[in-house]
């Protein structure tokens, strides 16, 4: 990533926001001096260096660049739905700058070149780091294992089969004792295959009223006990993602006080939204794992605030109109998520369930100690990756009307608080 | 109304309007009279991506005797898979200008993304576990002309529940019109929560069966065995087919009723089904037609309040 830092650059002065930084706990007004990619001073009266670019950020915020570790790009495979051309556009205007993409493409990412690959195509953009997830299976086809230490060494930040769980109970075990070996993080789909196959919907009363195949939240609970016993067995270090279920996070919570090497994300649309938003079979609020409960969702909140949950990722995945504009059962599941990620983390502020350092903590620090990276923390002589946002800033999010190609948003029609005035990339400026 | 997709969220006076309706119907037919200048230069057209002799022939029938053209398209899943979708061929039937269009899906919730897109009257004749609102429609009707009312009866609705649109629609139709209603099947052929749409659960036929005054049977379909929901249909007709020894449970008048086709010796004993005593199972065919068209006619009706245009 050293090619993103220039000294071409002139210096940039952030005057006077409320600079948050999670990592550590920095909660105070400031100005943020930007040079030649870093973070030079951060302080008050840092004055105005001759030439120096100024932002009067009064009223925002200033955090780090928000870190979105799970992004499903489009590229390579399925470039007709979004490329990492669009996704840039989206994360500069979200505020995100760094992202990690899951291995599921086309060809998926399972070997060391691939790696490589993306992370020059990320810096090739100037304004994202793009972080590659390995596959664990070559294929993401659940039957041989991948060259994950060798992309390790590529610089795969973990290694997952994205939207296909690990599933036969052998392989789980094989490939938590093997990435143990040598210190990688395997990050799992939780979700039963034969319990969730050809489901639709979550279990309960408005599928069986609509008459939609249904997905039983045991299928999330019944994968995350058996490989957090796996874990225990083998030692391995295991992230569960889109954590959407309450019992599901019970048993996160038990195997975290137990001391095990355990740690989980959500998506939005987990503490956002309930099964009610599929209502009259609107595929668009059609995603994996599905929509849960309102009990699902509060005790998602819940794990929020008390820390079970390490992380909130957009669990971005695109989608275009034939994908979507199909019977329910056939539509392909997934929501866009790229330019909504911060201000629905908010609306949980702006409700009073966490406060504003945690749900930037959640974008930012979390995702970052979840996968043992020193990314997103605004600190003296750190690169500088930033985030300025008006928390208050009201809009609606509109399908049709948001950055990146893909529209296929679960929050069409949501009024929402906190929008992104500025986005810089190693000091750069890409975004407002 | 506009379209009809579902039973859900219509009012008992819409629901009795129909019946009233469709009574009348059922008497001129009897009466061998027709009315063919009531829907005279209208296109009906019978979509159906799932094959249903019965259900289209009724449809068919029920349009023809209202003087509609009626064209039969069965879409064959294959041409399906070929690419064209749903919404092409919403676009294909704009351009043919059909009035009333009549789907048949495998997919819950297809019937409800055509009427987004089409111009026509939708009418749902069936989709995959959804709802089939006209076989409720002409359950009801049927059981109304043989006991005079629907309100304060008790009907049991068996077999396989999980997969059915029928029942779901019969669950809405009967609690609508103030019926009591049971659902009886093995724990596996149940949906979850059913018993949150107001029903009574039961696993076991005789208790199910006490009492009623009617007896809904459902088709079981034979994948249900190979899909390991059920062992076999002899364990299945043992416990849940209906015959003369579980029958004797409901009131001595019950009626005896089943959508059709039926399997015989899986869900339904033929002594049982060819009783004339219980069985109104060719009544139901009847009232069927008669229900399509008084379907076919409110919707085929200009809307009440015409200020909203043109919709």
């Amino acid at each position: 990533m050293n090619g993103m830092v220039t000294n071409t650059l002139r210096d940039t002065v952030i005057a006077g926001a409320r600079v948050i930084d999670p990592a550590s706990g920095h909660d105070a007004v400031a100005d943020v001096l930007i040079r030649n990619g870093l973070i030079a001073d951060i302080g008050l009266g840092q004055g105005r260096p001759d030439g120096a670019d100024y932002v009067d950020a009064m009223d925002a915020v200033l955090s780090p660049g928000l870190f979105d570790m799970r992004v499903e790009l489009g590229e390579p495979g399925r470039e007709d739905r979004e490329t990492i051309k669009s996704v840039c556009r989206a994360a500069a205007a979200g505020g995100i700058t760094s992202l990690c993409a899951l291995p599921d493409s086309a060809p998926a990412t399972d070997d060391p070149a691939l790696v490589r690959a993306l992370i020059a195509r990320g810096e090739d953009t100037g304004s994202l780091s793009i972080l590659p997830y390995g596959a664990v299976t070559r294929g993401c086809l659940g039957e041989q294992m991948a060259e994950m230490a060798l992309m390790k060494e590529a610089g795969a930040v973990a290694f997952t089969d994205g939207a296909r769980a690990i599933g036969p109970t052998r392989l789980m075990r094989l490939v938590l004792s093997y990435t143990k070996g040598f210190g990688g993080i395997v990050v799992q789909h939780p979700e039963d295959p034969s319990l969730a196959e050809g489901g639709a919907a979550t279990q309960g009363e408005l599928a069986t009223r609509l008459g939609l195949p249904a997905i039983p939240a045991v299928a999330e609970t019944i994968q995350v006990a058996r490989d957090i016993a796996l874990a225990r067995n083998t030692g391995g270090r295991l992230h569960f993602a889109h954590i959407s279920t309450g019992d599901a996070l019970a048993l996160i919570r038990a195997a975290k006080a137990e001391g095990l090497a355990v740690t989980c994300d959500t998506a939005p649309p987990y503490f956002d939204l309930n099964e009610i938003a599929i209502g009259n079979f609107r595929t668009y609020a059609k995603l994996s794992p599905p929509l849960r409960t309102e009990a699902d969702r509060e005790a998602v909140v819940a794990a929020l605030a008390d820390g079970t949950i390490d992380a909130v990722a957009s669990d971005h995945q695109p989608r275009d109109a034939d994908d979507k504009r199909l019977p329910f059962a056939l539509a392909s599941a997934g929501g866009t998520g790229i330019a909504t990620l911060l201000p629905i983390t908010l609306a949980q502020f702006h409700s009073g369930k966490i406060g504003l350092m945690r749900a930037i903590e959640l974008m930012t620090a979390g995702p970052a100690r979840v996968l043992g990276l020193s990314l997103g923390h605004i600190a003296k002589g750190a690169v500088a990756d930033l985030c300025l946002f008006n928390p208050d800033r009201a809009w609606k999010i509109e399908a049709g009307k948001l950055p990146g190609k893909a529209q296929n948003t679960p929050f069409d029609g949501r009024a929402v608080e906190g929008r992104v005035l500025g986005t810089w990339k190693a000091g750069k400026r890409v975004f407002g | 109304m506009r379209h009809l997709l579902a039973i859900e969220g219509l009012s008992p006076v819409v629901i009795g309007d129909l019946l009233n309706l469709a009574e009348s119907y059922a008497l001129l037919n009897r009466s061998g009279k027709t009315q063919r200048d009531r829907l005279r230069g209208r296109t009906l057209i019978n979509l159906f991506f799932e094959d249903s002799t019965r259900t289209r022939t009724s449809f068919e029938l029920a349009g023809k005797r209202l003087g509609a053209d009626v064209i039969n398209m069965s879409v064959s899943t294959s041409s399906v898979k070929k690419g064209e979708t749903l919404l092409d061929t919403a676009s294909t039937l704009n351009a043919m200008q059909c009035d009333l269009l009549v789907v048949r899906h495998d997919q819950s919730g297809a019937p409800n993304l055509l009427a987004q897109k089409v111009e026509a009257a939708v009418i749902n004749a069936g989709d995959g576990m959804h709802e089939h609102p006209t076989q409720a429609l002409l359950d009801a009707l049927t059981i109304r002309r043989h006991r005079g009312k629907l309100e304060g009866l008790t009907v049991a609705i068996c077999g396989d529940v999980a997969h059915s649109r029928v029942a779901r629609s019969n669950i809405h139709l009967l609690n609508a019109m103030g019926c009591t209603v049971r659902v009886v099947g093995p724990t596996t052929l149940m949906p979850n929560s059913i018993a949150e749409l107001g029903v009574t659960v039961f696993h076991d036929m005789p208790a199910g069966l006490e009492g009623v005054d009617v007896v809904m049977m459902l088709r079981l379909q034979k994948e249900r065995m190979t899909r390991n929901l059920l062992p076999s249909s002899r364990e299945y007709f043992r416990f849940f087919g209906l015959d003369a020894q579980k029958l004797a449970f409901a009131k001595p008048d019950a009626l005896v009723m089943h959508p059709g086709p039926m399997n015989r010796g899986v869900e339904i004993d033929s002594a049982i089904a060819d009783d004339p005593t219980h069985s109104v199972i060719s009544e139901q065919v009847e009232m069927g037609v008669a229900v399509r068209m008084a379907v076919l006619d409110i919707l085929s009706r200009p809307p009440a309040m015409p200020q909203g245009g043109r919709h």
